[in-house]
């Protein structure tokens, strides 16, 4: 995606994938790397298949990064700090989504 | 944040922004909670710090949000930013992480004020990395001014060509608008349209969206019957099809729209009544006059009730806060009467042209319910369509139920992109109503929650979230 305007935004510099990637402070995380024409942000657990963010407002969890070593972090949610460590995420993450407690479902049909 | 508040409100778009600030000044206690830096909501979204220097991108409508921005912040309502809710028990406990800490917070009242969501868009390729939402396009470009050259518009509903539109003044080339209106929808809004014309204004909005970009030479393409997203590792086209034929153009980016649907994650697992609305399909909750529901001191204000849009919700979130100040004996009936009439008065002139955009941009049945077997259903989990039809065809009654069969649902967002299309898919499969089979069922926490955010609340001498 390409910038319009306003490049007099103050600048950050966050790490996508070990690489420097410049971003404007109130970015998300979602938007500097789309900014950054990065358009993958992960890979599913189930398939394998390339993700990248889809609704930009936290409903569809998409976007998960790792995001200075800790998984399953919504990078449309996140504004970007200087020196943020970003990586795409592959599969559930490390440490996985079961380490959330986010099913929320009830378990019984 | 204290521990408790007379008045808590979740969600700061236009329904919750009115809410606090009409509450707050009655001498309640009012908090407002939302997981975005900033008030705004999805329409205001980063009003506050919008720096396009041509207003014209972003039109008027825009703006008009900062007079809520700005009643907001004299009205003397606590707004907390950041903050995600992800429970609010029937007693009105309010489970909130705010900087990876999570904390209950207890009301007297609570106004869910949660907006709504795009409408899921179940068509093969729809998850392919470059295929993004039009509200997400729109969210990016408030938000960082950030825009996609060239991209496909492909969809239905005010939102697409309004995107479309602010993407042409900011000088952006769109390729293509592939609308998939249905031809026959016209005549079924036909009989709303009288009523429709006394909001001449508002209609013709939209019209004029759409002759200015045509005016601009974008090939705008109606009655497209079909869809796909072509691409292995990011999209790179889109097939469609108009009658029995199909073409192809190339887009390395594609935003989707048919329309946005109410958020009702939390209000569910709140264990509110909703109802199925065949006229907006989707859920409604099931709220009174001042939009309270079938849970004592719990309302809900805005689109996250039902879809009325940015006026409406405004209004609705002051009719709610009157509401609200008068249980928790701030305000006596008749004061609240007379305070809330002419908000009355005003939603109903807004709602007049309601039935009239229900009917004509209603997403045909093929674009909601997968027509060919592989499409991905569960965007999490990646359940095809071909798994919930062979679901029902084993016995499988509901979207409950469905969880023995397969993980479609249990993903982390919750069923937010698949609830609808699969309730809507079963009920089909088994010739029912949507009503009879029935919404996912939802339990707190509503957002994935980290195990050290738990663990912070264990300190606390409060219950523990999920308990009754
Ligand atoms: C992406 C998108 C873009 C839109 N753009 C436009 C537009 O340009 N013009 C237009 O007329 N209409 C637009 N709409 C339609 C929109 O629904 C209404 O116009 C209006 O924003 C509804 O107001 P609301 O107050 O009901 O909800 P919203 O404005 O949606 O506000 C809801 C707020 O609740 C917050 N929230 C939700 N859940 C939680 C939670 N669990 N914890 C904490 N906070 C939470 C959200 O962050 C959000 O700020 C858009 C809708 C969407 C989904
Ligand atoms: S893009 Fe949907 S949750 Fe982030």
């Amino acid at each position: 995606m390409r910038r319009i305007g306003r490049d007099d935004a103050p600048q950050v510099t966050i790490e996508f994938e070990g690489e420097p990637l410049t971003a404007r402070r109130g970015d998300s995380v979602a938007a500097a790397l789309l900014a950054g024409n990065h358009r993958s942000f992960r890979t599913t657990p189930v398939s394998g298949a390339a993700r990248g963010p889809f609704c930009m407002m936290g409903s569809c969890f998409d976007c998960l990064v790792e995001i200075d070593g800790a998984p399953n972090r919504q990078a449309c949610m996140i504004e970007v700090r200087e020196g943020m460590r970003v990586r795409r995420q592959r599969g559930a993450g490390d440490i996985g989504l079961g380490h959330s407690t986010g099913g929320g479902r009830e378990d019984t049909p | 944040m204290k521990s408790r508040y007379d008045i808590a409100i979740v969600g700061a778009g236009p329904a919750g922004m009115a809410a606090a600030a009409a509450a707050a000044g009655h001498g309640a206690s009012v908090l407002l909670l939302d997981e975005q830096s900033e008030a705004g909501g999805q329409i205001y979204r980063a009003v506050s710090r919008q720096n396009f220097k041509d207003r014209n991108i972003l039109g008027s409508d825009y703006y008009e949000g900062l007079d809520l921005v700005s009643e907001l912040a004299s009205s003397g309502a606590e707004h907390v930013t950041g903050a995600t809710v992800w429970q609010v028990s029937p007693e009105r406990e309010i489970g909130v992480s705010k900087d990876g800490t999570a904390r209950m917070v207890t009301a007297g009242q609570v106004i869910l004020a949660t907006g709504a969501q795009e409408r899921p868009f179940p068509v093969p390729g729809w998850t392919l990395p470059g295929v993004m939402t039009a509200g997400g396009a729109q969210s990016v470009l408030k938000s960082s001014a950030l825009a996609a050259p060239d991209a496909v518009f492909a969809g239905s509903g005010p939102l697409l060509y309004l995107v479309a539109y602010q993407y042409m003044k900011a000088g952006i080339p769109v390729r293509a608008i592939l609308d998939t209106t249905p031809r026959a929808n016209a005549l079924r809004a036909l009989p709303h349209l009288p009523a429709a014309l006394r909001s001449i204004g508002a209609l013709m909005k939209g019209r004029r969206w759409i002759a200015s970009l045509r005016a601009a030479g974008i090939p705008f393409i109606k009655h497209i019957e079909d869809l796909k997203l072509t691409g292995t590792d990011c999209v790179t086209g889109v097939e469609y099809r108009r009658g029995k034929r199909w073409r192809k153009i190339d887009a390395a980016q594609v935003f989707l729209h048919q329309g946005v649907v109410p958020d009702v994650n939390l209000a569910m697992a709140a264990g509110c009544a909703h109802r199925w609305s065949a006229a907006q399909l989707c859920w409604h909750a099931e709220t009174d006059a001042w939009g309270e529901t079938d849970i004592p001191g719990i309302a809900i204000a805005g689109d996250g009730a039902a879809i009325g849009g940015a006026l409406a919700a405004e209004y609705l979130g002051r009719i709610a806060a009157h509401g609200a100040l008068h249980r928790c004996g701030c305000l006596g009936r008749a004061e609240r009467d007379s305070l809330a009439a002419p908000f009355r008065r005003a939603l109903a002139g807004e709602m007049r042209l309601r039935p009239f955009l229900d009917a004509l941009f209603r997403p045909p049945r093929r674009l909601r319910i997968p027509q060919g077997d592989a499409t991905i259903v569960c965007r999490c989990e990646e359940v095809p369509a071909a798994l919930i039809r062979e679901s029902v065809a084993l016995g499988c009654l509901g979207p409950n139920q469905l969880k023995s069969f397969s993980r479609c649902g249990m993903g982390p967002c919750q069923g937010r992109f698949c609830g609808l299309t699969v309730s809507e898919m079963i009920a089909e499969a088994r010739g029912v109503g949507v009503a009879e089979v029935g919404a996912l069922r939802l339990r707190p926490p509503v957002k994935p929650l980290m195990l050290e955010e738990l663990a912070a609340l264990a300190v606390e001498p409060v219950s523990m979230p999920g308990k009754r």
